[in-house]
């Protein structure tokens, strides 16, 4: 096996007195697509908000490319190429679209998404690209915050719940597009709560549960009864 | 079978040792006039008022949330009404005392109407307009004197009392009465409906909005209440220096500042705060004082990090460590059966 | 003709206050922080132009070259070393400290000039006046003045929305945490927004050093009138603060006009009233 892209190791987290996760070990393997689910507060928000550096820990908790990435702030883990598209959209209101994306880009790493290549992903974007990013409908915004994420050219893009709120014909749109983002020799992590739609894309699946890892495997070898009770603890 | 029952009590061992020497000072604080010399007494009197200036704007912004740095604007105004209701109505100074409080509440609601329209840091600074406002109003009422000031009249000043040591003393009793006063007012208002109120709008507006708290007319009374004790302090204030300007009665050092600087490094947000900060403030002040400028560049920096540092000033560093309180506000759970030795 | 007269100088003076209010605006836009020392560092920057110009032997407009730029560092340090670790939910630290800086700025002032009042001198350009139609003058620096205090909320106008850094401050005031994950760090950010205030305070300073006399004492009272010119225009709208000012110079020098004690108090009744009809002022853009 390949070192993997990006590790945890024994990840712990709290907030105040209260711990959120508890010795979380993932791995990320170069060029895969891995599959994040469990129930609300499971802890997986935390997870990301670990990962990206919203929130800081030991060093060596978090490892991406062999290098020790847990202490950095966010903009710093930024810039070693994790991108991520966040729960709720989370445009800048004071921004067009098009502005949106060209903060998603930056910071100047080199890759091959650009404005012109986000435009063809999402065409409606390039229509709507002067108008103020939150007037957009629900899905439209996803686009832009998919493509904001992309603009940055990461080598890992972590989609946290980016179907929560959106109609089921955009999310199978969006899923839809998914392939052609992550074939770019790009690893993605997926935290969903809709578990068939993350096992459709992903290769290997961690189920959380209460701030731990309760389940791991490939999606094609994990049975409906093990998934549910790593889910709901049953 | 032992029912577990509890009940809720507000004072502890500590509420009630604070409390019977909170009495044995106070008795001997009344006394001075018979065993203080005349400087000692101007010195203490001084420490009142302020006493009384730092609990109120602790009120104001550390339970209330209104942050304001224009209460110079109703010191001014007190001392201005004392001036003018013995020069112009020939009210005793004693009489004028209560009045210049009645009347600067009265003020206080337009103002409040107005400057509660602005939130947070611009709140502070409209209560800095208006206080600018009131300055330049009385400076333009030339039968005060205008902008240079007036002196309260000699006669005036005899009529308070029958020699000079009585006139002192019974300034420095007001000045003693005016700061329990305003501490009794304070701790009554906080453990009151209104306190609960309170306390819930300085830990989440949004929670206690939620609950049907209604926030606008809580801090509307906390500011009107206020503002009168301010104004009858800043007429004490003005009583003892028998003198009074513009510049003086409105200054934002004097009346702001200094107090904000008690309260901060006292702790704010607790009753305790102010009065440690006024004797800290008032020690600093005996020894520094002759430095001048550097005084006060001093304060500035010791403001800026304890702000820093120690954000809940002296008092929240020594609760945090020891969860001690002197006086009795919040309540705590009790165990009768462990109380009576079951 | 002198209510003409007094109306256009009061125009001209609301240039001076737009300067003023920008930067208060301005960082208040990018991270809701308000500046309570604010008028004590545009006091510093006159004093700073001050030893600039009598060190140098340069005429005040040319000292603006050093008293900007430092005034840029000062800012960027402050915002940095003290004022990012104020900010947060609670709108009290960042108050207290500013009040705390003001302080300090007065009193260092004071140690250092001493309570005399100062004034720079520009040279000729002082007197000279542009004679315009029906016997009105209008001294040429204070058009001067107004022209560049124009051009300044030109500039952060389109630095705030046409700009990279204008778009990481926005970024940054709709959303800190997202903005990081955009690779901006916040320290950074703010600490930007803050050099870019007080560089506007430099030039600011440098005018009020010219245009009047100053002491260390006057500056509480600029910060006064840069908030009101900042209420009066709305809460986020440049242009408003430079319509704000106007109306503040404007409604000052009609006062005067009526009677020379009323010139401040008249100020601040146009700004009451500015509060009492429209509280949010009278363009608002942000809340």
């Amino acid at each position: 096996m390949p070192d993997a892209l990006l590790a945890t190791n024994a990840l712990t987290a709290h907030y105040g007195d209260f711990q959120a996760l508890f010795d979380v070990g993932i791995s990320v393997q170069p060029g895969e697509v891995v599959a994040i689910i469990g129930a609300n507060g499971a802890g997986k928000t935390t997870l990301m908000r670990s990962i990206t550096g919203l929130l800081t820990n030991q060093p060596g908790m978090v490892t991406f490319n062999g290098a020790q990435i847990g202490a950095l702030r966010a903009d710093q883990v930024a810039k070693t190429g994790i991108a991520m598209v966040p729960e709720g959209r989370q445009l800048f209101q004071s921004l067009s679209v098009e502005e949106n994306l060209v903060i998603g880009g930056q910071m100047g790493r080199k890759g091959a998404w650009d404005l012109d290549k986000v435009y063809a992903l999402f065409p409606v974007l390039k229509e709507r690209r002067l108008v103020q990013a939150t007037a957009l409908s629900g899905g439209q915004q996803q686009m832009v915050a998919i493509g904001r994420a992309l603009m940055s050219n990461p080598e890992l893009i972590l989609f946290d719940e980016i179907s929560l709120g959106l109609a089921p014909i955009i999310i199978k749109s969006i899923y839809d597009a998914l392939p052609g983002i992550i074939g770019e020799g790009m690893s993605a992590v997926i935290v969903e709560q809709d578990i068939a739609k993350a096992l459709s894309v992903a290769g290997r699946v961690y189920c959380m549960q209460e701030g731990r890892i309760s389940l791991e495997g490939r999606s094609n070898e994990l049975t409906r009864e093990q998934i549910s009770a790593a889910y709901f603890g049953v | 079978m032992t029912t577990a029952t509890y009940s809720i009590s507000r004072s502890s061992p500590a509420t009630r040792i604070a409390a019977l020497a909170g009495f044995l000072v106070l008795a001997a604080l009344v006394a001075a006039p018979w065993w203080a010399g005349r400087a000692d007494m101007r010195l203490l009197s001084e420490i009142f008022l302020y006493l009384s200036l730092a609990c109120l704007w602790n009120l104001l912004a550390g339970y209330a949330g209104l942050v304001s740095v224009g209460q110079q604007a109703f010191v001014g105004f007190g001392g201005y009404m004392l001036f003018a209701l013995a020069i112009f109505a020939g009210l005793s100074p004693l009489a004028a005392i209560p009045i210049a409080g009645l009347l600067g509440a009265l003020v206080a609601v337009p103002v409040a109407f107005l400057i509660f329209r602005l939130r947070g840091a611009y709140f502070a600074i409209g209560t800095w307009v208006i206080a600018e406002v009131f300055r330049l109003s009385f400076a333009q009422v030339s039968s005060l004197g205008g902008g240079s000031g007036t002196s309260l009249p000699v006669a005036i000043v005899r009529s308070m009392a029958s020699s000079r040591s009585m006139r002192e003393a019974t300034t420095y009793w007001l000045a003693l009465g005016m700061a329990v006063l305003v501490l009794a007012v304070i701790y009554l208002l906080l453990r009151s409906r209104n306190g609960l109120a309170l306390t819930a709008i300085r830990d989440s507006e949004v929670a206690s909005n939620s609950f049907g708290i209604d926030i606008w007319r809580h801090k509307f009374i906390v500011y009107v209440v206020t503002a009168g004790l301010t104004a009858s302090t800043g007429a004490l204030i003005f009583l003892q220096k028998l003198r009074i300007s513009p510049d003086a009665a409105f200054s934002v050092n004097d009346w702001t500042a200094f107090v904000i600087f008690i309260v901060v490094i006292g702790g704010i947000g607790t009753l305790e705060g102010p009065i440690i900060g006024v004797i800290v403030f008032f020690l600093l002040r005996e020894t520094l004082a002759d430095l001048g400028t550097t005084y006060l560049l001093l304060l500035g920096l010791v403001a800026i990090v304890v702000m820093l540092k120690a954000p809940r000033g002296i008092w929240g560093f020594v609760k945090d460590r020891t969860g001690l309180e002197l006086f009795p506000l919040s309540r705590r759970v009790v165990d009768e059966n462990q109380k009576n030795g079951k | 003709m002198e209510w003409i007269n007094a109306i256009v100088q009061g125009v001209l003076l609301g240039g001076l206050y737009a300067l003023f209010a920008a930067g208060l605006s301005l960082i208040f836009g990018v991270m809701r922080l308000v500046n309570i020392a604010h008028g004590d560092f545009i006091v510093l920057a006159a004093f700073l132009a001050l030893t600039t110009t009598s060190a140098l032997g340069v005429s005040p407009l040319l000292a603006l070259l050093i008293v900007v730029p430092v005034m840029a560092l000062l800012g960027y340090v402050l915002q940095r070393g003290i004022l990012n670790q104020t900010l947060g939910d609670d709108i009290l630290p960042p108050l207290l400290v500013t009040f705390g800086l003001s302080v300090i700025i007065q009193n260092g002032l004071l140690e250092i000039y001493s309570a005399d009042p100062q004034k720079m001198n520009a040279g000729a350009i002082e007197t000279a006046s542009l004679a315009l139609p029906g016997d009105l003058n209008i001294g040429v620096l204070p058009l001067l003045m107004f022209l560049v205090a124009v051009a300044v909320i030109a500039a952060l106008q389109w630095v705030f929305y046409r700009s990279a850094l204008g778009r990481a401050f926005r970024a940054v005031s709709d959303k800190q945490d997202i903005a990081q994950l955009m690779g901006l760090n916040k320290a950074h950010v703010f600490g930007l927004a803050m050099a870019l205030s007080l560089a506007v305070v430099g030039i600011a300073g440098v005018f009020l050093g010219i245009r009047t006399s100053f002491d260390p004492s006057i500056g509480p009272g600029r910060l006064i009138f840069g908030f009101e010119a900042v209420i009066i225009g709305g809460l986020g709208n440049l242009w408003g603060t430079l319509i704000g000012g106007i109306i503040l110079g404007v409604s000052q020098n009609i006062g005067a006009q009526i009677n020379p004690g009323w010139q401040l108090l008249a100020g601040h009744i146009a700004f009451l009233i500015v509060l009492a009809v429209k509280p949010r002022g009278l363009f608002p853009r942000i809340d």
